[in-house]
């Protein structure tokens, strides 16, 4: 850790409702599931039906064009639903836990020993891989590609994000563990840690590069980390990882299981025990959020954070690539002249409200979108947060009109979804930026595949 | 509030798609959303925004634009009562400028507000909030004594053909309160320019003082005069000239309100000035002639230049986009404008020209920033490579 990046754009949101650093205790609930839809281009077709007995680490579904990519169970005991949607296509797969743990039995390995190839199997099997995602496009990693490098961040920067080495600690070896079965895949690791933080768990890793960063998020998006330190250019590839998901490696490696626990954060105004709890992938959030949220408002459920994270109901189930779970008031009311008022108490980047006479103060914001939709007019408000060397508007621009060569010129294959997440947050004429990225990169796929 | 609210609630069924006043949809939804935000919330991609929206920007730029209105009234009965040679007292001067005002306002916003409300109900879309800030550029940058149906034509011009034809607001290529503008001075030159038309009655001669001129110090100049009023002046604004643009002071009230907020470019607001001080400069060296001679700082005092520089030239839509872009976009709107200042003999003033003339020329230079992006991108897989 030799020199520290400095992110200087960003936004820091200052949202009330952080969670101490303490652990509350919550039961498991009863119902899990995997949600198809948090695997961007993935196609599902079930491997078992509904009423079949599963265990903790059985197949529950598969990708219909990579039938090797492979989707189990975290608990064990019965699929018990299998939600659709529009045009039947399936959101969730349920499934009801009988609470005896129950787990597949997989062989223990020195990941030293295995080839790459051997070692990509395991993973398939044993339901890992969706976790190893790639840039460009931040979709499910193709065994078939040689990275340049394999990237983990080791902290979150978004509002109310957990703190990693709170969560990690004690998992030290099985980290260690799952960064060398990642090192046999691609022997060019790298970890993005933050630089006031004593981060001794990722510092102490072996077989690792850090970087030190500094700044307001996005600093802790391990897309604006790549791109500070191995930019992606056309035709190359970056594996990256979350550090619990590392963990899961590492278990699969040296105890032979699927790993589905998580520590996830419960943060927002809006819930009492704002605090860290364990549970596991897929979990029902209605254990966690009973009787310990405020309810004198309409609320809104989130699992994630509140700028990239999914919509969900009071008892929806856990993202598979989430590690926090945000209440923050609805907002569905009506704000009679909020044009002309003085607007004490809002927050905005802008200097236009006089909330910015007290800096420090924490919001309780809400889901209000504040105005309606506009076309573009105000110019420069994307820069100042999206610190890449990249021109977001005219990417947008570019993706609007369906402009492959300009996209790729203008960087899309550096950008998921989270890294533009803010600059969706201050466009004043709120536009649904996130989903006209992912609209460009499945455009990409389509037409470069 | 609440009365209101219901009352906007009992409304609503009855101009929803299918219902028997459809057609009144966007009309209705521009009423309600003036009164109150909608209740819209975030589905998908973030949950939380920013508290800014569209009509609070351009209700702040309204709000900046207020110091240059208020003191255009009083000047327009300071120079008025001053032409008639009558020692009158400020109140007197108010009330009079209020009432050569105020119609052109009313009428400026009257008008351009039906011929958006009627666009956005045969296109069917929200109506946007661009033209509350154009409906009071339009009137500050017109001459006082301009009749009031030629506003009103104006208004329908550049609403209608600098606006509208593209596609609404943000999809303007030129500054539509300046569309308006140029289309008065080639249209109705002699309403626009000369010596009388800048004080209010002049034009129909009431009762002037002897020896009193109507001529802004920028038509001294151009007819080899040196200009009456001293930089203080010019700067305070106690000069004839269009309505808004007079007090350099007022405008910079306005600009400081822009930039605090962050909703105006400092960027571009800067470079306008720096590029219109260098052109100064040069021009003084050279020395050929009055307008020439003008101090460079004095240039910037005078006309519409510091009006330009602050409410025209820093319009998001129609300027360049790129951060980088702004400071070509606004040194090259300075030069030019004291450069057409100078060398146009038919007319003294440059600055809406240079603005026009830039917009146009605002894509070329960002697309060269964008190239320059990509080059950069490119040059960068070489170097790894």
């Amino acid at each position: 850790m030799s020199e520290v990046i400095k992110i200087k754009k960003g936004l820091d949101i200052q949202l009330a409702g952080k969670a101490d650093k303490v652990f509350g205790q919550a039961e498991l609930p009863e119902l899990f599931a995997v949600k198809p839809t948090d695997f961007h281009g993935v196609v599902p077709k079930m491997a078992i039906k509904v009423g079949d007995k599963v265990k903790a680490g059985t197949v529950l579904f598969f990708d219909k064009n990579r039938p090797e990519i492979k989707f189990v169970s975290p608990v064990s005991g019965e699929l018990v639903a299998v939600n659709r949607g529009e045009r039947r296509r399936i959101l969730e797969v349920v499934v009801k836990s009988d609470g005896s743990d129950d787990k597949e039995q997989f062989d223990t390995a020195n990941p030293a020993d295995l080839s790459k190839e051997e070692i990509v199997e395991k993973l398939q099997a044993a339901g890992l891989w969706p976790f190893i995602r790639k840039r460009p496009y931040d979709v499910i990693a193709n065994a078939s590609e040689t990275p340049k490098a394999f990237f983990i961040s080791g902290f979150d920067s978004a509002p109310l994000a957990p703190d990693m080495d709170f969560i990690l600690s004690g998992s030290e070896d099985a980290l260690q563990a799952g960064i060398n079965v990642v090192k046999q895949l691609c022997d060019n690791v790298h970890v993005g840690v933050q630089h006031d933080a004593a981060s001794k768990i990722f510092n102490n890793l072996k077989g690792v590069q850090v970087h030190a960063f500094e700044g307001p998020h996005p600093a802790g998006n391990v897309g604006i980390q790549i791109h500070h330190t191995l930019p992606i250019n056309k035709g190359e590839v970056v594996w990256v990882a979350q550090p619990q998901e590392i963990v899961a490696i590492g278990k699969l490696f040296t105890e032979g299981i699927y790993d589905a626990n998580r520590t996830v954060v419960v943060a927002g105004s809006e819930v009492e025990k704002k605090a860290y709890y364990k549970t596991k992938v897929g979990a029902s959030i209605s254990t966690l959020v009973k009787n310990n949220v405020k309810t004198d408002d309409k609320l809104r459920y989130i699992s994630g954070n509140v700028l990239t994270g999914s919509h969900i109901d009071e008892d929806g189930y856990l993202g598979v690539y989430h590690s926090q779970v945000t209440v923050i008031p609805e907002g569905d009311y009506y704000e009679f002249m909020g044009w002309a008022t003085p607007g004490f108490g809002k927050f905005s980047m802008s200097r236009s409200f006089f909330s910015w006479m007290c800096k420090k103060k924490e919001y309780r914001l809400d889901a209000n979108m504040h105005g309606g939709l506009r076309s573009f007019v105000v110019s420069g408000q994307y820069d100042q947060v999206l610190p890449m060397d990249i021109l977001p508007e005219f990417l947008f621009r570019a993706i609007l009109v369906e402009d492959i060569d300009k996209m790729e010129q203008l960087g899309i294959y550096e950008l998921a979804e989270e890294d533009i997440a803010l600059c969706e947050f201050v466009c004043t004429s709120k536009q649904p930026l996130q989903s006209v990225l992912r609209t460009g990169i499945d455009l990409m796929i389509k037409e470069l595949s | 509030m609440k009365a209101l609210r219901n009352l906007l609630d009992n409304i609503k069924p009855h101009v929803q798609k299918g219902a028997k006043f459809e057609k009144f949809h966007s009309t209705f939804d521009a009423l309600e959303t003036l009164f109150f935000v909608p209740n819209t919330t975030n589905k998908n991609g973030v949950h939380v925004r920013d508290a800014v929206d569209l009509k609070r920007t351009m209700a702040l730029v309204v709000k900046a634009l207020i110091p240059a209105l208020l003191f255009g009234i009083w000047n327009t009965g300071y120079q008025h009562y001053l032409a008639m040679g009558v020692d009158a007292t400020f109140w007197m001067e108010v009330g009079h400028g209020a009432l050569k005002v105020l119609p052109i306002v009313i009428i400026s916003y009257g008008v351009g507000l039906g011929v958006e409300f009627m666009f956005a109900q045969m296109r069917g879309h929200e109506v946007q909030e661009g033209f509350l800030v154009s409906g009071m550029l339009i009137p500050l940058v017109l001459p006082v004594d301009i009749p009031l149906w030629m506003v009103a034509v104006a208004t329908i011009f550049s609403v209608v053909i600098g606006k509208e034809v593209f596609g609404g607001t943000g999809m303007n290529i030129w500054n539509p309160a300046l569309v308006a503008r140029a289309f008065l001075f080639f249209a109705y030159p002699s309403k626009m320019s000369g010596d009388l038309v800048w004080i209010s009655g002049m034009t129909k001669g009431e009762g002037v003082v002897d020896g009193f001129s109507g001529a802004t110090s920028l038509g001294q100049a151009a007819s080899g005069m040196a200009p009456s009023h001293s930089i203080m002046e010019s700067f305070i604004g106690m000069i004839p000239g269009s309505i808004g643009e007079t007090s350099t002071l007022a405008i910079l009230i306005g600009a400081a309100i822009l930039i605090y907020t962050g909703i105006g470019s400092w960027k571009i607001m800067l470079s306008v000035f720096a590029g219109g001080y260098a052109m100064g400069l040069i021009f003084n060296l050279w020395g050929a002639n009055a307008l020439m001679q003008v101090d460079a700082l004095h240039h910037i005092c005078l006309g519409g230049f510091a009006f330009g520089a602050v409410f025209m030239a820093t319009d998001p839509v129609s300027a360049t986009r790129t951060e980088k872009g702004k400071w070509i976009y606004g040194f090259l709107i300075g030069f030019l404008a004291i450069m057409v200042r100078v060398f146009n003999p038919a007319y003294p003033e440059g600055v809406m020209l240079a603005v026009l003339l830039m917009n146009t020329f605002a894509p070329l230079i960002d697309h060269y920033v964008v190239q320059g992006n990509i080059k950069r991108r490119l040059k960068r897989a070489k170097v790894a490579a």
